[in-house]
């Protein structure tokens, strides 16, 4: 199994009186709110956790996009992922990743990952998502082409990638007589590829299929969700005459370690419960914009995931529903190994900075995950 | 009341139809077909085609409609099938929009052009009501100057389809995320427009609002500007009578 620490680098500094006031803390929550001078420490300081995870022997660092948020104040990921292939010397570098139906230039994103590539020296994993609802609001991009737009955008840059040029590339979205980008990338035949996801099917079966193979990603997803993407994954493989490896899979999500459960609980409930009720609370509109899913999937996730988002959640619930992973090391890595064992994934994607959680816990927490969880459940 | 599907070169459109006298075709907006009580007040006097655009209902969003232009050939496409001809055509809001494409391409086949209302020219002192992010309680309070009458329709709210509701919306999208409602180009064109034309508008309207009649009234020569007081968007439920009538009497006038 292989361990990265995923920041997803919050606005931690905003009250939770303001996310109530506004109801969400995406595309419409007042930048007035954001304070540059708190902000610049926070990056500084978040920068400064991924680090010290590539020193503490994580295998992959991670950051990821979203736009005009607190919830994130990572619009370009693509710069701190430049300034960590400088400052790190050895961890995966992980873009988890770029929304690419937002973009109306994919080869950009294509000449990026492939510059990350080179400053990294072959370090990049690099991951492709469609952005999120609130997301088609703030770039104007059209949610009823997103599906359409991202798959091209992938054919795209794979092509840009491994294709020599220039070629001319002829879509119905996108169309380029010269694609000959330079630099092109130093991992051959490509920068691996991940695709987080929350379990559509469509996006499983698209990731399993044999021309691809790509690593699917379950992100922020109760455990019995996790395990139908994963099984099915394994599944498609098979349908296609393939088994599918630990390495095509990984979970993602929130993940905290002190000396004790009382402590770990103690210290990781409201953080939590800020993080799955305040940073990731959005109206159903703004969550699917018309189009963005299949009529069946929007009707799906309005009677499950968006009810479930919509009722708080209590500390004691995510843990019940596996959405987080929070005790002493010796509950962490038993837990781990547990789910290891019913999930099969072979990439633990730990985002050990949750929400509001200052520098003090999470620096603990990380180092306690690296000395104490990792070494025993390496190899 | 006679449900009809007809293929338009290949296209399933699915019309509704009511009434004798001069043919009247009323494209619907953006919420879908409905047997308005406008509807029924022109189908006295005149023979109401009210067709439900592909892509709305129980219709996937076609390949081939990408924007409100392509609906407005399709529609050209559909008038020829149909075989209408001195035709008075009119349309609500997205379907106003559509009417002024489609009288900018072509109008030998239209008697006079009625836009309830349209979207399609932007005003930029006033923006769009965002009918994409807001929910449905919000958007039915702005659809109405008479909030009874919103409220009524409130409590009908969790009776509506979720299947077409959300179609429609999809495809609502596909037509009108970006540029959100507009065309742009439109009023370059609508000097086109060479048969007599009425606008209609609620001086309310939270949706499209009223400021946007300006681009129309400049660009249309000869053009009718009916401006209704303590009225909304949704003419065709809140003032079926006053629309009804100004329709009918526009389309005799020139008949």
């Amino acid at each position: 199994m292989k361990f990265y620490f995923f920041h997803l680098m919050p606005y931690g500094k905003v009250s939770m009186a303001d996310l109530d006031k506004h109801d969400t803390a995406w595309l419409t929550l007042p930048n007035e709110l954001y304070d540059p001078v708190e902000g610049s420490k926070l990056y500084k300081r978040y920068i400064g956790e991924l680090e010290l995870a590539d020193e503490l022997g994580f295998d992959g660092i991670c950051v990821n996009e979203h736009h005009q948020t607190a919830y994130g104040i990572m619009p370009a990921p693509n710069l701190i992922a430049a300034s960590l292939a400088r400052t790190t010397k050895r961890a995966k570098i992980c873009v988890l990743g770029r929304a690419l139906p937002l973009v109306n230039n994919p080869v950009a994103i294509a000449e990026e990952f492939a510059m990350l590539d080179n400053l990294s020296d072959g370090r990049l994993i690099t991951g492709f998502v469609r952005g999120i609802g609130t997301e088609y609001y703030a770039s104007a991009s059209n949610p009823s082409l997103s599906h359409a737009r991202h798959y091209e955008a992938i054919d795209l840059i794979l092509r840009a990638w491994t294709e020599p040029g220039p070629f001319r590339f002829t879509g119905r979205h996108f169309e380029f007589d010269y694609v000959n980008i330079w630099p092109r990338p130093v991992q051959k035949p490509h920068p691996p590829v991940w695709i987080p996801s929350q379990g559509s099917t469509e996006t499983v079966d698209w990731c399993a299929h044999p021309s691809r193979k790509y690593t699917y990603l379950q992100t922020f997803s109760p455990l019995a969700t996790a395990k139908k993407g994963f099984d099915r994954y394994r599944e498609v493989a098979r349908s296609h005459g393939y088994e599918a490896t630990p390495d095509q899979l990984g979970w993602a999500l929130p993940m905290y370690v002190a000396e004790t459960d009382a402590q770990a609980h103690d210290e990781a409930r409201e953080h939590a419960e800020r993080f799955f009720n305040k940073f990731l609370h959005y109206p159903l509109e703004a969550r699917l914009p018309p189009g963005y899913t299949s009529v069946a999937g929007t009707k799906a996730l309005i009677e499950s995931k968006f009810k479930l988002r919509q009722s708080y959640q209590t500390f004691e619930a995510l843990l019940e529903m596996g959405m987080i992973v929070v005790g002493s090391p010796k509950t962490v890595r038993e837990t781990i190994l547990a789910r290891q064992k019913d999930l099969g994934f072979g990439h633990l994607i730990s985002m050990l900075q949750i929400a509001t959680q200052p520098a003090e816990q999470t620096e603990r927490s990380l180092r306690l995950f690296a000395t104490q969880v990792i070494p025993y459940l390496k190899g | 009341m006679r449900d009809l599907e007809i293929d338009v070169k290949g296209q399933m459109l699915k019309v509704k139809e009511d009434g004798n006298g001069p043919p009247l075709l009323f494209l619907h907006g953006a919420g879908g077909s409905n047997w308005s009580p406008m509807l029924k007040a022109l189908a006295e006097k005149h023979r109401v085609i009210a067709p439900e655009h592909p892509g709305f209902g129980r219709s996937k969003t076609p390949d081939w409609m990408m924007s409100v232009g392509d609906l407005a050939f399709f529609y050209l496409d559909a008038m020829e099938v149909m075989g209408l001809d001195k035709v008075h055509l009119a349309g609500h809001s997205l379907g106003g929009w559509t009417a002024a494409e489609i009288a900018i391409r072509n109008t030998s086949r239209l008697k006079t052009v009625t836009l309830l209302a349209p979207a399609g020219c932007r005003s930029d002192a006033v923006p769009f009501g965002d009918i994409f992010l807001w929910d449905a309680v919000t958007t039915t309070r702005n659809q109405f100057y008479d909030q009874k009458l919103a409220e009524e329709r409130i409590k009908l709210l969790p009776q509506a389809d979720l299947d077409i509701v959300l179609q429609n919306k999809a495809t609502v999208a596909r037509l009108a995320w970006s540029p959100r409602l507009h065309n742009p180009q439109l009023s370059y064109w609508l000097h086109r427009i060479d048969k007599p034309t009425q606008i209609i508008w609620g001086r309310d309207d939270k949706i499209v609002p009223f400021d946007c009649h300006k681009a129309f009234v400049e660009k249309i020569k000869g053009v009718k500007l009916v401006a209704l007081p303590q009225s909304g968007h949704s003419l065709h439920t809140e003032r079926p009578k006053e629309t009804a009538d100004a329709m009918i009497g526009f389309c005799k006038e020139h008949q």
